[in-house]
C-alpha cells in the first residue's frame, strides 16, 4: 500500500517532466540498443567464424604419424647385458600410415558416453585426370553422411546432394578449385591416379567449396571404399578417425588418453587451433568494453537529470518530510523514478537492438570464402537480452541512489524556514 | 476527551547554534498546551519563537531537554518513528504555502492520509472533500495545485493539516505572507476550528490582532519565554 504511494509519486514526478525523463530514458534506450546489436552482431560473426575453422575440426583427431620406431630390435634382443647399443642413422619403415585395429576401436570410440560421435577415414594422395592435365590431390574416403551429422560437410557443397555419394561407389565430390581448373562438373567423369599406380574413373556429383583455396583445389570425397579401392588396400585400412565430444574442454585430457591407451597420436582442438581462440576471446572483450562504456555513460545521464531533479525539488522534499514521509520514503521516490526510467528505457532498448539485429541479419553479405552465408550472421542468443536489461537496471539503480541518498538527508528544516 | 490533558509538553528545551558562532537560541524553555487550547508564540525576530517551533514539530532534533506529545517522550525517537507521529499527530501550515505543485489539490490533501493508510483511498478521498468543502475550496478540487490563488493555497495546506485529524496543528505565520482579507479568513478558520471542533492549536505570529484572538499568548524574549498572558 505504502509503495504504492511512493511509487504514484515517482509517476507524477516522472510524467509531469516528460521531456528530461525521456531523454534520460532515451539514453539508456541507445545504450542498451548498442550493447545488443554490438554483442548480437559481434558474437554472430565469432560463430561464423569459429564455425568456418572450429565446426567442422575435430575435437580429437587420431591418425598414425610416420616415425622411427623408439625401441630397436637390437634393444629387444639384449635388454640385460646392460651395455649402450648404439644405432646410428635409424629411418622409419616403409609402410602405410594406417590405424591399427582401427574398426574395433572404432566401435569402442562410438560407445564412450563423452564421444558425440566418432567417423573414420581413408585419406590417400591422388592424381586427377580430365583429358590432359593431371593435378595433385588429397582424397578423403569418409561416410559422408556422418560427416555432414559431425562436422556439417553439407554446408559446403554448393552444388549436388551429399546423398548421391552415399552407397555409390563410383562417385566422387571434388573441390571447387579443381572443378574450376578441369573445367569439369556434376554428371563428367574424373579418372584418379593412386600414388601406387592405381587407376579408376568416378562419376563427379557433387562440387565442395570450402572457401579456403589450398583445400579447394586438392581435396576431393569419396566412400571409403573407393578410397581403399584406389589404394588397393582391404576393409580394415582406416588412416584416421575423427572425434566429436560433448564437451569441447574434455577435447586435451581424452587426447593424451587415447593416445597412450591406443598408440596413436592424438591431437586435439585446442592445441591445433590456439591462435583461433584468443582471437575469440579479444573480440568478445572489445565487444563488452565498448558496450559497458555506452552504458555507463548511459547511467551519468540519468544521474544528471535526476541531481537536477533533486535540487529543483527541494521545497516538494521538505513538505513530504514535514507531512511525515520519512527519509527513507523520499530516497524510495526518487530511486523508483531511476528504475522506471531504465526500465521503460531499457525495454526500449532491447526493441530498438532486437529490431536492428533483424534488420542486419536480412542484409545481404557475400562473399566467396563462405557459400552458405548469404546474410550477416547475428546472434540472437536470449542471454544478451537478459544482461542488458539487468545492467540498465543496475547502473539506473547506482545513478539514481546517489541523489536520492542526498534527498533522504535533505533537512526540511533549512528548506521551510529558508524562505 | 478531557481538559486540560496536555498534547504538547517541553522541559527544559535548549538549543544552540553553532554557526557562525556560538549563539544560544533557546534557553531552558518549559511550557504546556493542554488540548483544545489555541496558543499563539509571539516575539521579535530573532527571539527563537520559530525555532522552538520546528523542534516541537519534530523536524529539528539537535536540542537538549525532553519533549512529550500526549505524554509520550517523543525525544530520541529514530527519524521513521518522529515521521510517523508527524504524519499521525501534527498538522503544519506554513507562512509560505508549501504545496506539491505537480498534484492537484486533492491529492495534495490526500496525500498525509494515503501515507498513514488507515482509510480505503475512497474514504480518505471523501474525507478529504468534506475537509476541502469545509473551508469552501471544494471547487478548486480537481485543479492542478499551481493554479489557484495564494488565498486559495492556503486554505488547502490547513485542510492538508487537517486531513489525518491530528493532535495538534502548528502553523509557522500562516498569515504572514497573506493580504488582510485572506488572513482574516484563515484567523476565522482557525477560531472555528479551536472553538466547534476543540482542536488544538500552537501559531507563531508576529501579527498582533491575530495573537489577541487566540486563547493564550506565549511572549519569548531572547531565547526565554517571559510571559503567558490569558484572554
Amino acid at each position: 500500500m505504502e509503495y504504492k504511494l511512493l511509487l504514484q509519486i515517482a509517476k507524477t514526478h516522472i510524467t509531469t517532466r516528460l521531456k528530461q525523463s525521456a531523454i534520460a530514458a532515451l539514453g539508456v534506450t541507445f545504450g542498451i540498443a548498442t550493447f545488443i546489436i554490438l554483442v548480437s552482431f559481434m558474437t554472430g560473426l565469432n560463430g561464423l567464424l569459429d564455425g568456418l575453422m572450429l565446426d567442422r575440426t575435430p575435437h580429437i583427431h587420431l591418425y598414425n604419424e610416420v616415425a622411427p620406431s623408439k625401441k630397436q630390435p637390437l634393444d629387444l634382443a639384449t635388454p640385460t647385458l646392460g651395455d649402450w647399443n648404439i644405432v646410428r642413422s635409424i629411418k622409419p619403415r616403409q609402410r602405410p600410415s594406417r590405424i591399427h585395429n582401427a574398426l574395433p576401436l572404432l566401435k569402442l570410440l562410438k560407445d564412450n558416453p563423452d564421444i558425440l560421435g566418432a567417423t573414420a577415414q581413408v585419406s590417400s594422395q591422388a592424381f586427377y585426370t580430365a583429358g590432359a592435365l593431371e593435378l595433385n590431390g588429397l582424397v578423403n574416403g569418409v561416410n559422408i553422411l556422418e560427416e555432414a551429422r559431425l562436422f556439417n560437410i553439407d554446408d559446403y557443397i554448393i552444388e549436388g546432394d551429399i546423398k548421391d555419394l552415399y552407397q555409390n561407389e563410383n562417385a566422387i565430390i571434388i573441390g571447387a578449385g579443381i572443378a574450376q581448373k578441369l573445367s569439369i562438373g556434376i554428371g563428367d567423369r574424373i579418372q584418379l591416379v593412386s600414388a601406387q599406380g592405381n587407376r579408376i574413373t568416378l562419376k563427379i556429383t557433387g562440387i565442395y567449396q570450402s572457401g579456403l583455396a589450398e583445400i579447394d583445389n586438392i581435396q576431393s570425397y569419396t566412400n571409403i571404399k573407393t578410397a581403399q579401392r584406389l589404394m588397393g588396400e582391404k576393409a580394415n585400412f582406416i588412416t584416421d578417425i575423427n572425434i566429436k565430444l560433448h564437451d569441447l574442454e574434455k577435447a586435451a585430457p581424452m587426447a593424451q588418453q587415447f593416445a597412450r591407451l591406443y598408440d596413436v597420436t592424438a591431437i586435439d582442438i585446442g592445441t591445433a587451433n590456439a591462435q583461433f581462440d584468443t582471437g575469440t576471446t579479444i573480440r568478445n572483450i572489445i565487444t563488452y568494453a565498448v558496450s559497458i562504456t555506452l552504458l555507463i555513460v548511459a547511467g551519468f545521464g540519468i544521474y544528471n537529470i535526476l541531481n537536477m531533479f533533486i535540487y529543483e525539488k527541494m521545497n516538494d522534499i521538505a513538505i513530504l518530510k514535514a507531512t511525515g514521509f520519512s527519509g527513507n520514503d523520499v530516497m524510495y521516490i526518487f530511486i523508483s523514478q531511476a528504475l522506471i526510467i531504465g526500465t521503460l528505457g531499457g525495454i526500449l532498448g532491447l526493441v530498438i537492438g532486437w529490431s536492428c539485429s533483424v534488420l542486419i541479419s536480412h542484409l545481404p553479405f557475400e562473399t566467396d570464402a563462405l557459400p552458405t552465408i548469404t546474410t550477416y550472421p547475428v546472434n540472437f542468443d536470449s542471454s544478451f537480452y537478459i544482461i542488458g536489461i539487468t545492467f540498465a537496471l543496475v547502473s539506473t539503480f547506482l545513478a539514481g541512489y546517489l541523489p536520492a541518498k542526498k534527498a533522504k538527508g535533505i533537512d526540511p528544516v533549512t528548506i521551510l524556514r529558508g524562505q | 476527551m478531557k481538559d486540560n490533558q496536555a498534547v504538547i509538553r517541553a522541559k527544559n528545551i535548549n538549543k544552540v547554534f553553532h554557526e557562525p558562532v556560538d549563539f544560544h537560541v533557546l534557553k531552558d524553555i518549559s511550557f504546556t498546551v493542554n488540548r483544545g487550547e489555541f496558543v499563539s508564540i509571539m516575539g521579535k525576530s530573532g527571539c527563537g519563537k520559530s525555532t522552538l517551533l520546528y523542534i516541537l514539530s519534530t523536524m529539528d532534533t539537535d536540542y537538549s531537554g525532553e519533549l512529550y506529545l500526549n505524554n509520550r517522550l517523543i525525544t530520541g525517537n529514530t527519524p521513521e518513528q518522529l515521521a510517523a507521529v508527524r504524519n499521525e499527530h501534527i498538522g503544519f501550515v506554513f507562512q509560505f504555502h508549501y504545496l506539491l505543485p505537480e498534484f492537484s489539490v486533492l491529492e495534495n490533501v490526500m496525500l498525509p492520509a494515503k501515507k498513514l493508510g488507515k482509510k480505503s483511498a475512497e474514504e480518505i478521498e471523501h474525507d478529504a472533500i468534506k475537509v476541502l468543502k469545509m473551508l469552501d475550496i471544494d471547487h478548486v478540487a480537481r485543479s492542478k495545485s499551481y493554479r489557484i490563488s495564494g488565498g486559495e493555497k492556503q486554505r488547502v495546506a490547513i485542510a492538508r493539516a487537517l486531513i489525518n485529524e491530528p493532535s495538534i496543528i502548528m502553523g509557522d505565520e500562516p498569515t504572514g505572507n497573506l493580504d488582510s482579507k485572506n488572513s482574516d479568513n484563515v484567523l476565522a478558520i482557525f477560531r472555528e476550528l479551536a472553538v466547534e471542533k476543540g482542536l488544538t492549536l500552537l501559531i507563531v505570529t508576529h501579527d498582533l490582532d491575530f495573537a489577541h484572538q487566540t486563547d493564550r499568548i506565549i511572549t519569548m524574549e531572547d531565547g526565554r519565554i517571559i510571559k503567558h498572558t490569558n484572554q
